[in-house]
């Protein structure tokens, strides 16, 4: 049994929460002593139906309160087939910051679109943002299908526009399904009300779509995490460098580069839980020892010499600004690469990327919250990267406020 | 590439996530309490730095109401993989701080525990405790994030996330303030279990079915009869056949009928369960809507 991480976007007003109450309220997901409580509670607060499914999700008094999802929260539910992990993320502007949270560890994107109002600004914000993260596949749900009559024409208009609007993006594999959330029309079971469409139901399809890895190559990287160095009698000279395989495989005996110092060596051992192996293949957990004595500490890379990412101390990225206070030029800043971390500072806010049209609008050097820049940043240590296209791991990372230490950015590399 | 094994990837994220602990932090903690979440935390940080120690001592904070089969595995184990275990008992505090211990028919210490987390993590100046709350429990802890900072009264501020992305913690923070870490954030209950038994882990013998002699209460939740609990003449005395799905404290904690002897029996009754493992064993849920959004909020773990 496999895993897929998925985020739905959308609003409550798209039926969004009410979708995925329905994937786990249908899939039984939802345990009896919950359904009593949200019965309970839906006749306080609730909006439509006899159990609001909307409130599966909401789990900050607020949001109740207010209805509305504010944060991310995490869901999980499994069949038969595979265990899913959902990042429910909210769906308005004020919080492209959360989307883009939950959005980055996704392999696929659920966007809502209601049938009655079809391509929204909306609709194009949380697609660019989807084709920004290198989101592998996009599920795009015409929802509330039965307020239009369930109507096939309406159904492909809205494919057709779709499909218009996200040819200038970078999005590999866009999917439709029309459906009702509300009356569960194509969520778990195919509807009798849209003979028309050939396709799966929702959970259909999220069973048994191929996860991609997100644009993935098979170049292998791998971090230092934490240096393990018993010093007992017995290990005096055990020295491994304990991380995980970001991406590709390692082999004992491979020919390797230390990053950023440039020191080739050879991979000597590798173990896996105490365990020697002799290939390492991608997210594995390992200890890694190498030939030489190398000078070697946490954020360092070890990559193969013949493969080597490029190791600067400027990048150029698209960031989406997260922080609540705007953004001052000059700010002193942390750039934190995994497990990499070094200050660092924006050279220059090169464009602001207009979050409806995907267009590159001039700067004036401000970055505000949920604003999407295109910036360049130099590094006070030599940074190993790759571009986030190619590699989802060595190509993002974080900027951290030094004064607050609150993340206030997140950046994919060019 | 082929996909792997779901468990794989659980295991791999957790391990990773300690690993960062260790890399990020001076004075971690790992927060053990002898039940099933945190036997597996010390599994997978055995995973993490073997054949090194670890860059944490167990901690585990002792109501004085926990159940003696937890309190001896926890103990064996600490003397078993040789690692530093320190204890601290609520008892001591109530003691010290002069503070109201738990009242009613069955008196919690819940609430209190706080107040000793909060002086253990000042005593030893922890600047990360690691836990093994997982998001599927409670709808407040599914908003948490993996690294969650909490302030100098050890308080979560559930509007002022940082927000995480990818695999990229940020663990950055303030002298006085601690970072909650949560590993297997993403595992639920039979992730757990099946965790359990594809790695063979044992488990402290109240995991499994047992006779027992209970309290049958008026919402029909089986309550273990005890010196802490306040017995009453029109008390309804039952002996079933039980175990307990969560291991906390003996008078909150509910046991569940159950015909289970091995984790593969409680594999199988929990895909059939219909009750969720804190609305069947947790009498302290039961009290709000928010009941956990507010104790977190005040330094709860």
């Amino acid at each position: 049994m496999d895993l897929l991480r998925f985020f739905t976007a959308g609003n409550v007003d798209d039926g969004k929460s009410t979708l995925i109450g329905r994937l786990l309220y249908d899939s039984n997901s939802i345990s009896t002593d919950i359904i009593e409580t949200l019965t309970r509670q839906s006749k306080t607060t609730g909006v439509n139906t006899d159990i609001d499914l909307a409130l599966l999700t909401d789990g900050l008094r607020a949001e109740r309160e207010q209805g509305i999802t504010i944060d991310v929260a995490y869901k999980y539910f499994s069949t038969d087939k595979r265990k899913f992990i959902i990042a429910d993320t909210p769906g308005h502007i004020q919080y492209t910051r959360n989307m883009f949270t939950g959005a980055s560890n996704a392999n696929l994107a659920i966007i809502l679109v209601d049938a009655r109002n079809g391509i929204t600004d909306q609709t194009k914000r949380h697609t660019i943002i989807s084709s920004i993260l290198g989101i592998p596949h996009v599920l795009v749900c015409i929802n509330k299908m039965d307020l239009v009559d369930y109507s096939e024409e309406k159904y492909t208009q809205i494919e057709n526009e779709y499909l218009t609007f996200a040819k200038q993006l970078n999005l590999k594999d866009i999917a439709f399904i029309p459906a009702s959330a509300l009356a569960g029309d194509n969520v778990v079971t195919k509807s009798d009300n849209m003979t028309w469409y050939k396709g799966k139901p929702l959970l259909e399809f999220l069973e048994t779509v191929e996860i991609a890895e997100a644009k993935q190559t098979d170049v292998s990287r791998f971090q230092v995490q934490y240096v393990i160095r018993p010093q007992t009698d017995e290990l005096h000279d055990y020295r491994g460098f304990a991380g995980r395989v970001v991406s590709g495989t390692y082999k004992k005996g491979q020919k390797v580069t230390v990053l950023p110092s440039g020191i080739e060596t050879v991979i000597d051992k590798i173990e896996v839980n105490q365990q020697e192996v002799d290939v390492a293949e991608t997210n594995t957990p390992v200890v890694l020892h190498l030939k030489d004595d190398v000078d070697i500490s946490r954020g360092n890379s070890i990559v193969p010499s013949e493969h080597l990412p490029k190791t600067e101390k400027e990048v150029t990225a698209t960031i989406c600004w997260m922080d609540n206070a705007a953004y001052i030029p000059g700010q002193k800043i942390l750039l934190q690469q995994n497990s990499f971390r070094t200050k660092a500072v924006v050279k220059e806010v090169i464009s602001k990327i207009d979050i409806h049209s995907f267009k590159a609008l001039d700067s004036d050097g401000a970055m505000k919250l949920n604003d999407i820049c295109k910036v360049l940043i130099k590094t006070a240590e030599p940074i190993s990267f790759d571009s986030y296209l190619d590699n989802r791991n060595s190509g993002s990372f974080i900027l951290i406020n030094e004064n607050t230490n609150n993340t206030i950015a997140a950046g994919t590399i060019d | 590439m082929k996909n792997k094994d779901y468990l794989d990837e659980l295991e791999a994220e957790a391990i990773y996530i300690l690993r960062e602990v260790a890399g990020q932090f001076d004075r971690p903690a790992l927060l053990f309490s002898g039940g099933k979440d945190s036997i597996c935390l010390v599994h997978l940080a055995l995973k993490a730095f073997r054949p090194g120690k670890f860059p944490f001592p167990l901690v585990h904070v002792d109501t004085g109401h926990n159940f003696e089969e937890a309190i001896t595995y926890r103990d064996n184990l600490a003397k078993k993989i040789d690692e530093k275990l320190i204890v601290r008992y609520v008892e001591d505090t109530i003691k010290a701080k002069k503070l109201q211990d738990g009242k009613g028919k069955f008196p919690s210490r819940n609430g209190l525990q706080t107040y000793t987390l909060l002086d253990v993590i000042e005593e030893f100046e922890f600047d990360a405790c690691i836990g093994g709350a997982r998001r599927d429990e409670e709808k407040a802890r599914a908003k948490e994030r993996i690294f969650s900072v909490r302030d100098e009264f050890g308080q979560w501020d559930p509007k002022m996330q940082r927000p995480e992305l990818w695999n990229i913690y940020n663990g950055k923070i303030n002298k006085g303030e601690n970072v909650r870490v949560f590993p297997i954030s993403n595992w639920t209950e039979l992730d757990v279990w099946n965790y359990i038994k594809r790695e063979n882990i044992e488990l402290p013998s109240i995991y499994f079915t047992h006779e027992r002699e209970c309290i049958l209460t008026e919402n029909g939740q089986l309550m273990n009869t005890n010196e802490f609990v306040q017995r009453e003449d029109s008390d309804v005395i039952v002996t079933k056949k039980v175990r307990y799905r969560t291991v906390g404290d003996m008078t909150c904690t509910a046991a569940v009928e159950s015909e289970a002897y091995t984790v593969d029996d409680i594999i199988a009754e929990l895909k059939e369960a219909k009750i969720s493992e804190r609305g069947a064993t947790r009498m302290d849920d039961r009290v709000s809507e928010a009941a956990m959004e507010d104790r977190k909020k005040g330094g709860y773990f």
